[in-house]
């Protein structure tokens, strides 16, 4: 019933795989998932697996990684001791931790918690039994299943992930940290979908960690919708750490109501395909979001962002801010879309990307699109690609300052205009580590979210040259 | 309430198309409809060498498999190719010796039209402008053929070519745009009728500007013509090209081909007022503009330089694009894009990075007003083998009124670590710093926005000829403020 072994991915696969095991996977749907699921199952037929002939998918070909097989199950597999897979070692940093185990939440006999300040947490399985409205009034209304092959796919089979609710006028007191943990003996396709609330005048910070254990292949397709309520603030980060022959499908969906703000992260340090879906949507005016993004990629990994940000009502402000370093074979894309609407006037609205290529092998696509309808706009891009600067590497070795150094430098102030941008002091620390760990080739899987990094005893440091002073 | 810099806006933005009549001449067609019997009578009645007949052909071949491209950003009408005439040609009495056999009907409307085929009446003092006047599908008329031959250029019409240069025809058509290359150039190499051919030897400065002016007249017609410019080593040249339609309720349909080889140490610039027929104020009637224009920089340290000003068309699909194989060589792209009332336009270019040191910079300037849709689509793509290659691509867009849209499309990819690209953007409205600045000190609403718009457009219409900016200065004012032009 759960498990067929070591198939490519294909459409036949997942049509079978669902007219089989529909009743299963609706044992505990109210009628209206039910519905939702069988309709997300039509659209996922009609649509199938996007292929490069689609606009959106022109540059990321996924032939080679749904041709590996892959296990599926429908069931989560045997339970590990959670303290073994999970141990985030940031110093002093203060999250409540959540763990996922191949997309499964890991429960440790507590599925959810309800917390004394009325936030809810833990697994969205568990939230569909005992939260049916809560779960049914949001769920599946920020994705788009109509568009996306592998949104539909996902809301077809949903049955686990996180939920994570905070009520109206409640600042949640420490950051939420997420963190999907792959670990398989053979190689995985795995879904999971989470479903984030955050009420009214209410706060959430999220570190969202996606890490493999081990070499194996692994295929993810991750939905995860985000509701901001009015005057709502989101802080949400976005770690992806995984092994080179993982490939990735993340799609975030944001919804903002009036005055809503939103910070989101993404932090790309490792993956062999990593595909980032990023939709925002203003729901309300006087929204701001900002989406700032960090990938650092070699060997042939790949990572597509696609960031779609929806001004469908006035006198909302985004910004996009993308940068990255490319070594070796990597390829990365960059995809902005602002679509400002009739109505919505006053809008502001930037994108940019900025990409340095250290190897003539390396490779960047950049298309930051406006799609403007609205004449009282403020809308800029820009997309700058090229190589350090040369006047700035000659002001470092003029001073003494090694050419490796100096290049090391430079990058690390590339990329830490995004760094600096982390709100949480211990993450941004961690995150700086990782990126300088990360720039100086050390760090190459995490097998856990941060297993490689220093410890405060020794912290990383630049190792500057002094024989050459 | 509506502001009063919206009322002018308004205002402004209804100009007339003043180029819409149509002259009464006697005029042949082709049979209505498209098939390889019309091929081959477009052939024929061109008395072409056997070897057009069968690149006609085989591009027709080619056009049957293919379907229409609809990935642009634009709301096509289906159009019918059974309902056009893909040949219309003034009726000829014989071989024209001189200009007074030229039927006066047709002076008469290249003079309403500002454009002078009298070489005695050339500008005083400036070393004039050749003209090959094209009326629908034929060229009636080339100025100045013998005083650009003492230099070995060869100026005429793309007949005469076929006939008189048949080695020159066959070496470079279709070089650089293959017929295979896309559904409306696959369909323009099957019917094209006329258009203007130039070869400008080695090491010679072509000494006036050259133009084509091209004047669609009949009704229910296409025009499908094809320009091919040859700049051997070390030649130069600077080419414009000017186009109006009447005014009728039906849409037309117009599908170029622009081809141009730069040798080494060439130079060929480009330069389009594009002017065609626009619809009237509800979107009625008015051309469909789908050009495929492309040059090749073929040797080292080339230069083609594209300049277009766009204001009519109902439709625009256009992108003039540069291959820059040559080490050194440059390419630009500079262009005013101007919608209004029901226009749509989705124009950019494609500079190919192939050489070495290769050098682009793109300016594109839109406008849109009215219920208009504007979109700039770019790409820059630097290969592998480009190493150093540099590019500066700007595109700004500038809104006037609220039910336009302004798009842009822009396609980066950077294949090697040497090269820089630059890409920025903006899009904004008319500021009300700048209205309020200029009022503050007197000037009226209505002359405040056409000075920023010109301002705006600036950049773009110092790369023009003398003789094209005033034109497309007044046709800026024509098509946005109306009552000045």
């Amino acid at each position: 019933m759960q498990t067929n072994i070591k198939e490519p991915i294909t459409l036949e696969r997942f049509t079978g795989l669902y007219q089989k095991n529909r009743a299963f996977l609706m044992v505990n749907d109210t009628p209206m998932l039910a519905g939702k699921r069988d309709r997300a199952f039509e659209a996922f037929s009609t649509l199938g697996f996007p292929d490069t002939s689609m606009e959106t998918w022109r540059l990321t070909n996924l032939d080679e990684s749904f041709s590996r097989g892959y296990d599926y199950h429908l069931r989560p597999m045997e339970e590990v001791d959670i303290q073994k897979v999970f141990r985030c070692n940031i110093p002093h940093l203060d999250t409540a931790v959540i763990g996922q185990l191949n997309g499964w939440y890991v429960s440790k006999d507590v599925p959810l918690m309800e917390l004394g300040n009325g936030i809810i947490m833990g697994s969205l399985a568990e939230a569909r039994k005992k939260y049916p409205q809560l779960v049914e009034k949001y769920f599946g209304t920020m994705a788009d299943d109509t568009s996306d092959g592998f949104t539909a796919l996902n809301t077809a089979f949903v049955q686990d992930g996180v939920f994570i609710y905070v009520p109206d006028n409640v600042k949640s007191p420490k950051p939420v940290q997420l963190i999907n943990v792959i670990h398989h003996e053979e190689n995985l396709f795995l879904q999971s979908r989470n479903l984030i609330l955050v009420g009214a005048n209410a706060k959430l910070s999220l570190v969202h960690c996606d890490d493999s254990y081990n070499h194996q292949a692994s295929f993810s397709n991750i939905v995860t919708e985000i509701h901001v309520g009015e005057h709502g603030v989101m802080d949400h980060y976005k770690l992806q750490n995984l092994n080179n022959n993982s490939t990735l499908i993340s799609s975030v969906f944001f919804r903002l109501e009036a005055s809503a703000s939103l910070d989101s992260h993404y932090i790309s340090l490792n993956g062999g395909l990593l595909r980032n879906n990023i939709w925002v949507l203003f729901n309300g005016p006087h929204g701001n979001a900002n989406i700032y993004g960090i990938y650092l990629m070699d060997r042939k990994q790949h990572v597509d962002n696609q960031v779609f940000v929806d001004h469908a009502w006035p006198d909302c402000s985004s910004n996009e801010t993308f940068k990255g370093i490319l070594d070796e074979h990597a390829r990365a894309i960059f995809n902005g879309h602002v679509l400002v609407r009739r109505d919505a006037t006053k809008t502001d609205a930037r994108q940019s990307n900025k990409n340095i290529l250290l190897t003539d092998t390396a490779r960047v696509n950049s298309k930051p699109f406006l799609e403007i309808y609205n004449d009282d706009v403020k809308c800029s891009h820009g997309s700058t690609t090229g190589q350090l600067d040369q006047e700035s590497m000659f002001y470092l070795r003029q001073r003494g300052i090694g050419e490796e150094t100096a290049r090391m430098l430079l990058m690390f102030a590339f990329a830490d205009e995004i760094v600096a941008k982390i709100s949480i002091p211990q993450l941004r620390q961690r995150i700086e580590d990782m990126v300088k760990k990360r720039l100086q080739g050390e760090l190459q899987i995490c097998e856990q979210c941060v297993l490689h990094c220093s410890t405060p005893e020794h912290p990383v440091e630049f190792f500057i040259d002094m024989s050459k002073v | 309430m509506e502001s009063p810099s919206n009322k002018i806006l308004d205002e402004v933005t209804q100009g007339d198309y003043k180029y819409g009549f149509v002259t009464d001449i006697e005029t042949e067609f082709a049979p209505i409809g498209l098939s390889e019997d019309t091929v081959r009578y477009i052939s024929q009645k061109k008395n072409e060498p056997e070897f057009m007949l069968q690149f006609r052909l085989k591009a027709y071949r080619h056009w049957l498999t293919m379907s229409q491209p609809h990935w642009a950003h634009l709301n096509i009408e289906p159009i019918k190719f059974q309902d056009i005439i893909f040949y219309a040609a003034p009726k000829k009495k014989q071989e024209l010796s001189s200009l007074d056999e030229v039927d006066p009907e047709l002076l008469a409307t290249f003079n309403k039209l500002g454009i002078s085929l009298d070489e005695q009446k050339k500008l005083a003092g400036v070393a004039g402008v050749a003209v090959d006047a094209v009326i629908d599908s034929v060229s009636v008329k080339t100025t100045f053929s013998e005083t650009l031959s003492k230099h070995g250029i060869i100026f005429c019409s793309f007949s005469e070519a076929v006939q008189n240069h048949p080695d020159l025809v066959k070496q470079y058509m279709g070089s650089v745009v293959p017929y295979t290359d896309n559904y409306f150039a696959a369909l323009n190499s099957a019917v094209f009728s006329d258009g203007s051919f130039c070869f400008i030897p080695k090491g010679v400065r072509c000494p006036m500007e050259l133009s084509t002016y091209f004047r669609i007249n009949a009704a229910n017609t296409g025009q499908f013509e094809r320009t091919l410019i040859v700049a051997e080593e070390g030649a130069y040249v600077s080419y414009m090209e000017g186009c109006t339609a009447p005014q009728r309720d039906e849409n037309q349909l117009h599908a170029a081909i622009v081809e141009i080889v730069a040798m080494k140490d060439a130079e060929v610039k480009y330069s389009t007022v594009q002017n065609w027929y626009p619809g009237d104020k509800n979107g009625l009637g008015g051309i469909y503009n789908f050009v495929t224009k492309r040059g090749i920089c073929k040797g080292n340290n080339s230069k083609i330089s594209w300049t277009q000003v766009e204001t009519g068309s109902s439709i625009t699909w256009k992108y003039p694009s540069c291959i820059l194989l040559g080490d050194h060589s440059v390419g630009e792209f500079y262009s005013v894009a101007v919608t209004n009332n029901h226009q749509q336009a989705d124009t950019g270019t494609k500079m190919m990075h192939l050489g070495k040191n290769t050098r682009s910079t793109i300016i594109s300037k839109g406008i849109s007003a009215g219920k208009s849709n504007n979109s700039y689509r770019g790409l820059v793509r630097i290969s592998k083998n480009a190493v150093n290659s540099r590019n500066y691509s700007q595109c700004d867009s500038l809104l006037l009124g609220a039910k336009c849209g302004a798009h842009t499309w822009p396609y980066i990819q950077v294949d090697n670590k040497s090269s820089i690209v630059e890409h920025e953007a903006t899009t904004s409205k008319i500021s009300e710093d700048q209205l309020f600045y200029c009022q503050q000190r007197g000037i009226s609403a209505e002359s405040a926005i056409g000075l920023i718009v010109n301002g705006y457009a600036k950049e773009v219409l110092k790369q023009l000829p003398m003789e094209f900016a005033v034109e497309a200065q007044k046709l800026l004012s024509i098509s946005l403020e109306g009552s000045v032009g």
